[in-house]
């Protein structure tokens, strides 16, 4: 049947059509703003982190270290037991060296960003996080590093509490 | 094949929940219906179904943000972004495949997590036709309520009835948010806000997190449940379009209606359905669903109501949960709560609120403004 | 259980911007779906649609406001959303729709507007991660692909021009797709290979960009096929669809075992045992080169890791041995989100039907396998088919 179509639909646009208003447009902008509710293991995540410490939830039944913390185990489906903290070093699964912005806009200096997964969690598990202190010529997956924190007076109690990771240095731990 | 509802879990519903994430009162909803149903999420369940959209959510997929907390994780998970029951006929085609044997369909509102919901709905009309017209959603609901009490030359005063009985029936139910006892007189004199509708013509918003666990015959055996049947699903939609839509008739509600009773082999819905709970997010809402519903003839519902026939001791229970003006609006959690709550009074559950010998029941929601999309389920009781 | 048919496809154009509206789209690509089958719309029972997020139109409950563009008017009608799952994921819901007894004939119908959004739909991407954990980073959805794809390649030592032969392939291949917006007969490993760093190791030619389109496929009873003598009709044989955890900064990117699971259960019921053997050809979602190889391996098609040898030996190829996006995938025909299904269950309906023209497999393929990845690298969804 395909073979048989000769005109397949759409009329395509260009830019320029749009610019020199060759097409009607309506615009319209919604009114969408949300205040999330973090839930009982979030706020609880988001304090320890204004007090410069991370924080996971463990589940007895499977015995692991839950990061981020959460107040069901997914794998068992049951509430979670306990508090515990984490240390805020850990090893790069992966990373990226983004010339994008959030927008898709071009940027000259590129952001280096991956997942850390964290020392004192189970396996794999950890967070989205920026790196600092290293080139993107540097950066590679299995890299050790370490939270480089705000000052307590400029935390608020988010994830930009941490300003990046950078490089484990020579004999830290 | 035949396929049952094992399992009921729901959260309570309050106009804000600050203290929960959606996830966490997602997960006690699933809790409750997991431990009502005897059933293990992650060893018993073939599919997991959720309703939601995603400018209620404020998510770009909300889908990503679902599995974890109903056990999900790793299994056979979709949206379908309709009210609840819509999932529900979902998750019950699934199972009438014979693929899946055990399902569960979750529906939920956040809304309170929204700042700003008006804005949400308003964003939900025609961006060509009527978005520039700046109007406030809930004008749709009254030029419909206009256009249904003049067509049927319903009373006012019916609207009254309505919203006196349901806010009472809701003061009965624990998990409401809005039970109050609110006279007729009170309803007259609220405050005018789309004519002919009033403050108290309208339900707030509420929080609130809905599981249903549903099994084919085979699985509910082996699974030694108590099931109420999902007798017949039906669902449909009118015109989205102001323009060219039936403003007075609920044809959705007629069609979907029609589709469930074929299913359910129901002829006399009048005389066959012992319990009701239909989409009341507006007053006249009720009247109009039980007119579409082949529960009242067209322009009898609103004297009916004004007659007490309705009421928990009248000819026909309606909304005796509630309904969304006394329990809150939930957003796509309705049509599932009210299954819920049918299923409840089948089973001889519904504590307090119970209507005795029911054993045949509908429910019936609609997808709010701007949609013109509604679904119904026909449940009758067990073995 | 029923057996369900696809007896009909239809799809639009797919550019940057098109001057229909998401309405109208779906009325184009239905219109032709109804066509091919023989239909009119009063043969239709149901009607399922698939769109991904509302924002990209810029309508809240976007299924509401297309239903009518898609033949829903009066009709039960539904919109299913699995991100980018649901180019795939729609048919499997149209599929229990008619397999339940429910249905006897349904139309499926995806679209996606996504030039409604301005100034780009990229900003609708901010929106699909978790607003406490990663939102304040002010994350670019390229970095997810670009995270993902590296840890592929470090984990199993893969060279980008491995890679870049699948761009090369799927947008060769879609020079003989009448509404491709990526094609290119003469694009090199080299021209990917050189194209701008976005987020590396993503460059501009490893990934398909934003686009406008709609498609339609009509499924049908078995009984309903042999009342009507439908002639040119392709059996769904296998489905299968599953979720990971939303948690994904905790799982390991290098293997995307949501598809395996979904292509195990989609297996399971196609009864096929070794699907290197029994599978003649595959779709797999496209939107990144690597993710054809990521998905050819969750796909069981090729070991951990050895998918960029088979591209590398021909074996992927519209003549070799397992020809893979032999339609031109998303990187060749484009990738306005949920229309990506006349690519994937479209083309194999096409290809089993032996209606593909130009892009017709030279040798005779019984079984495809068509395969949808979606949500925050968490979604799989699996559609087997057979002559
Ligand atoms: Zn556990």
């Amino acid at each position: 049947m395909t073979a048989r179509v000769a005109k397949w639909p759409g009329v395509e646009l260009s830019a320029a059509d749009l610019l020199e208003g060759k097409v009607t447009q309506t615009r319209f902008r919604p009114d969408a703003k949300y205040a999330w509710s973090a839930g009982e293991a979030i706020s609880r995540f988001l304090e320890e982190l204004q007090a410069g410490r991370l924080i996971a939830r463990t589940c007895h039944r499977c015995e692991r270290i839950l990061f981020p913390p959460r107040m069901f185990c997914e794998e068992c489906f049951r509430p979670t037991d306990a508090w515990t903290y984490i240390r805020d070093t850990g090893t790069i699964e992966t990373y990226s060296v983004s010339y994008l912005d959030t927008d898709a806009k071009r940027i000259s200096e590129p952001i280096l960003v991956g997942v850390v997964s964290l020392d004192g969690a189970s396996p794999k598990m950890g967070m989205m996080h920026y790196f600092g202190e290293m080139t993107k010529d540097e950066i590679r997956i299995g890299m050790r590093v370490r939270a480089v924190w705000r000052p307590a007076e400029e935390r608020k109690g988010s994830v930009l509490d941490i300003r990046y990771f950078r490089p484990l240095r020579e004999g830290e731990r | 094949m035949r396929v049952g509802i094992i399992g009921v879990g729901l959260t309570a519903f309050r106009p804000s929940t600050p203290e929960y994430s959606w996830k966490e009162l997602m997960f006690e909803a699933a809790s409750r219906a997991y431990a009502d149903a005897g059933v293990d999420p992650r060893a018993d369940v073939g599919s997991f179904v959720t309703c939601a959209e995603d400018y209620y959510e404020g998510f770009g997929i909300f889908d990503e943000f679902v599995p974890d907390q109903l056990g999900a994780a790793l299994r056979p998970t979709c949206t379908v972004s309709g009210d609840g029951l819509q999932g529900l006929a979902n998750a019950f085609m699934q199972i009438q495949t014979g693929l899946i044997e055990v399902a569960v369909v979750e529906a939920h509102s956040k809304i309170s997590d929204v700042l700003t919901p008006i804005g949400i709905i308003e964003h939900g009309l025609d961006p060509i036709w009527n978005k520039p017209l700046g109007f406030h959603p809930y004008v749709v609901a009254g030029l419909e309520a206009a256009a249904y009490l003049r067509a049927t030359h319903t009373p006012t005063k019916a609207l009254d009835a309505v919203v006196s009985k349901t806010r009472r029936n809701a003061l009965r139910n624990p998990i409401a948010a809005y039970g109050a006892a609110v006279d007729m007189d009170h309803v007259a004199a609220s405050e005018a806000r789309f004519e002919p509708l009033r403050s108290l013509d309208i339900s707030g918003p509420a929080d609130g997190a809905v599981v249903l666990v549903l099994a084919s015959d085979r699985a509910a055996r082996r699974l030694h449940a108590n099931p109420v049947w999902i007798r017949g699903v039906g669902w449909a939609s009118d015109s989205p379009s102001l323009e060219t839509r039936d403003w007075a008739g609920a044809t959705y509600a007629r069609l979907a209606a029609g589709m469930a009773y074929r299913l359910a082999k129901v002829r006399r819905p009048s005389s066959e359905i012992d319990v009701a709970e239909v989409d009341d997010r507006f007053s006249y809402k009720e009247l109009q669903h039980l007119e579409a519903l082949g529960l009242a003839k067209s322009g009898e519902a609103g004297k009916a109501a004004l007659r007490g026939a309705y009421a928990a001791d009248g000819r026909l229970p309606v909304n005796i949960s509630g309904g969304s003006l006394g329990c809150g609006n939930v957003f796509e959690a309705t049509g599932l709560h009210r299954a819920a709550e049918v299923a409840l009074q089948l089973r001889g559950d519904a504590g307090s609120r119970q209507i005795d010998g029911a054993k045949v029941g509908v429910a019936q929601a609609w997808r709010f403004v701007p949609s013109a999309t509604g679904a119904v389920a026909v449940l009758g009781a067990g073995p | 259980m029923r057996k369900v048919g696809v007896i009909g496809a239809g799809m639009t154009i797919f550019r940057r911007r098109l001057q229909e509206t998401g309405k109208e789209m779906c009325f184009e690509a239905t219109r032709m779906a109804l066509d091919s089958a023989g239909l009119s719309i009063g043969d239709v029972d149901m009607v399922v649609n698939g769109t991904a997020p509302d924002a990209f139109d810029g309508v809240h409950m976007k299924g509401e406001y297309l239903l009518d563009g898609c033949g829903g008017y009066r009709k039960p009608y539904t919109r299913v959303f699995t991100g980018g799952g649901t180019g795939v994921f729609s048919t499997i819901a149209g599929w229990w729709h008619v397999a339940s007894g429910l249905a006897d004939v349904v139309l499926v119908v995806n679209e996606e507007k996504m030039s409604s959004c301005q100034p780009h739909p990229q900003s609708v991407f901010a929106h699909i991660w978790d607003p406490i954990l990663d939102r304040p980073l002010k994350p670019n959805l390229v970095w997810i692909f670009a995270m993902e794809m590296n840890r592929y390649m470090t984990v199993y030592g893969i060279k980008k021009e491995d890679i870049a032969r699948v761009a090369v392939k799927n947008k060769r291949n879609a020079v003989g797709h009448p509404c491709a917006q990526l094609a290119d007969a003469n694009i090199t490993v080299d021209d990917v290979l050189k194209s701008e760093v976005m987020a590396w190791p993503v460059q501009r030619l490893d990934i398909s960009p934003p686009s406008d389109g709609a498609s339609a496929v009509v499924l049908a009873s078995d009984d309903f096929i042999r009342r009507r003598r439908i002639k040119d009709r392709a059996w769904i044989s296998g489905v299968g669809w599953c979720i990971d955890s939303t948690m994904w900064t905790d799982r390991d990117l290098v293997f995307p075992e949501y598809v395996a699971r979904a292509a195990k259960m989609a297996y399971g019921m196609a009864k096929v045992r070794d699907p290197r053997r029994e599978i003649d050809f595959a779709e797999p979602y496209d939107p990144f080169d690597y993710k054809e190889l990521h998905h050819l391996e969750g796909l069981l098609l090729a070991k951990k890791g050895e998918a960029p040898t088979l591209t590398r030996e021909g074996v992927t190829q519209r003549d070799g041995d397992l020809p893979v996006c032999p339609s031109g995938g998303l990187m060749g025909v484009g990738n306005p989100i949920a229309a990506t299904m006349g690519m994937k269950i479209g083309e194999l309906f096409w290809q089993l039907t032996g209606q593909a023209g130009k892009r017709q497999i030279p040798h005779e393929v019984r079984t495809g396998v068509s395969q949808a990845w979606g949500d925050l690298m968490q979604y799989g969804c699996v559609v087997v088919m057979r002559a």
